[in-house]
């Protein structure tokens, strides 16, 4: 008998339940901007000091949801946020 | 050359240890020039020089309320964050941190070397990985309930029958969103036993995932590299067992969630 090979890419290719929209060995669909921006607006580090704009002078997750929100009502019917064309 | 004169600023992306030349390959940044490195007490501060005219401060508060720039910063800024997180520990900065000039990013990796060797040595081996639960209303009970109202609305004369019923929906339907909320509960304290640390996200808004079903949990999970397998397997096994919610499993992601320095005293000592 041989042994199954391990392949990685089922991993992702499992859709359901405990959907891997990203996996270091796959090349993936393109990352959701709403899952991105929760992270570069709300997470990493804020700093003080010399910079040109002190992040606490601005609510970024409220600008980031105002200009989803608009962009998304501008258009007809529910589309992913996410879009694929990079146009 | 106007360029020559342009007023320019550093954006900053991650602080990392040495990170060597060959890292940054042929990496572009947000404004399209190229990354490089910045080096202070044994830190390395990976930026790039970009103008002020884009990415000052007025710029920056108009240019972040437009979304097609939003969008290609911060995939531009996740491009480079992630491109040296697969090959060493990093800590991400937030989008748009910018400074006027060098000696303030050397400033920083100077002042907070501590700071940021510790969050060195705790993300060390570890990533973040995403989970998202939304309620899932089984199709069954969604037909049921739209069909019963759907046959009940005729017979406009038995205006009872008609509130009963719609209270029965309801109820059905508090029924099921109790469901989901206590095993978004239980999903999540299983996921955080298995993690070195969690962070909760506000659920995001259904205009922006885009679900008809409420998002419930919104979390990230720092997992050491060895348990990500054993992680993914939970999350399928969790989502088989609770049939009322939904899950999503994105990663793995570079610490965005758990990047935080701890406050500054006034006198300028870590708190």
């Amino acid at each position: 008998m041989t042994a199954q090979p391990r392949v990685p890419a089922q991993r992702a290719a499992a859709p359901v339940e405990g959907r891997v929209v990203r996996d270091p060995e796959v090349p993936g669909p393109r990352l959701a901007l709403v899952d991105l921006l929760d992270r570069v607006l709300a997470g990493g580090v804020v700093v003080t000091g010399e910079i040109v704009l002190s992040i606490a002078d601005i609510d970024l997750v409220v600008v980031s949801l105002r200009a989803l929100v608009t962009s998304v009502s501008a258009l007809d019917g529910p589309v992913p946020v996410g879009r694929d064309d990079p146009s | 050359m106007s360029a020559m004169t342009e007023a320019q600023g550093i954006w900053v992306y991650a602080v990392a240890e040495v990170v060597p030349d060959g890292s940054l390959g042929e990496l572009t940044g947000v404004s399209g020039g190229p990354v490089k490195t910045l080096a202070a007490a044994g830190l390395t501060a990976v930026a790039e020089q970009v103008p002020l005219a884009e990415f000052g401060e007025a710029a920056l508060h108009r240019n972040l309320e437009d979304l097609d720039w939003l969008e290609e910063k911060a995939r531009a800024h996740h491009a480079v964050i992630d491109a040296i997180a697969q090959q060493q520990p990093l800590v991400p900065m937030r989008l748009a941190t910018v400074y006027h000039g060098e000696e303030g990013v050397t400033g920083l990796l100077t002042e907070r070397s501590r700071d940021f060797r510790a969050l060195l040595d705790r993300i060390r081996g570890r990533r973040e990985w995403g989970v998202k639960a939304y309620a899932a209303q089984s199709a069954a009970v969604g037909d049921e309930a739209t069909g019963s109202a759907r046959k009940a609305q005729p017979s406009a004369g038995s205006g009872t029958a008609y509130l009963n019923r719609r209270r029965q929906e309801r109820s059905a339907q508090e029924e099921a969103r109790q469901a989901a909320m206590t095993s978004t509960a239980d999903i999540h304290d299983t996921l955080a036993g298995l993690a070195m640390a969690f962070r909760l996200h506000p659920p995001q808004a259904p205009q922006l995932h885009g679900h008809k079903q409420p998002m419930l949990l919104n979390a990230a999970y720092l997992l050491d590299d060895e348990r990500a397998d054993e992680f993914a397997d939970v999350v399928r096994s969790l989502a088989a067992d609770h049939p009322s919610v939904r899950l999503e499993l994105t990663g793995p992601w570079p610490p965005y969630s758990f990047a935080e320095l701890p406050e500054l005293t006034p006198a300028g000592d870590p708190a």
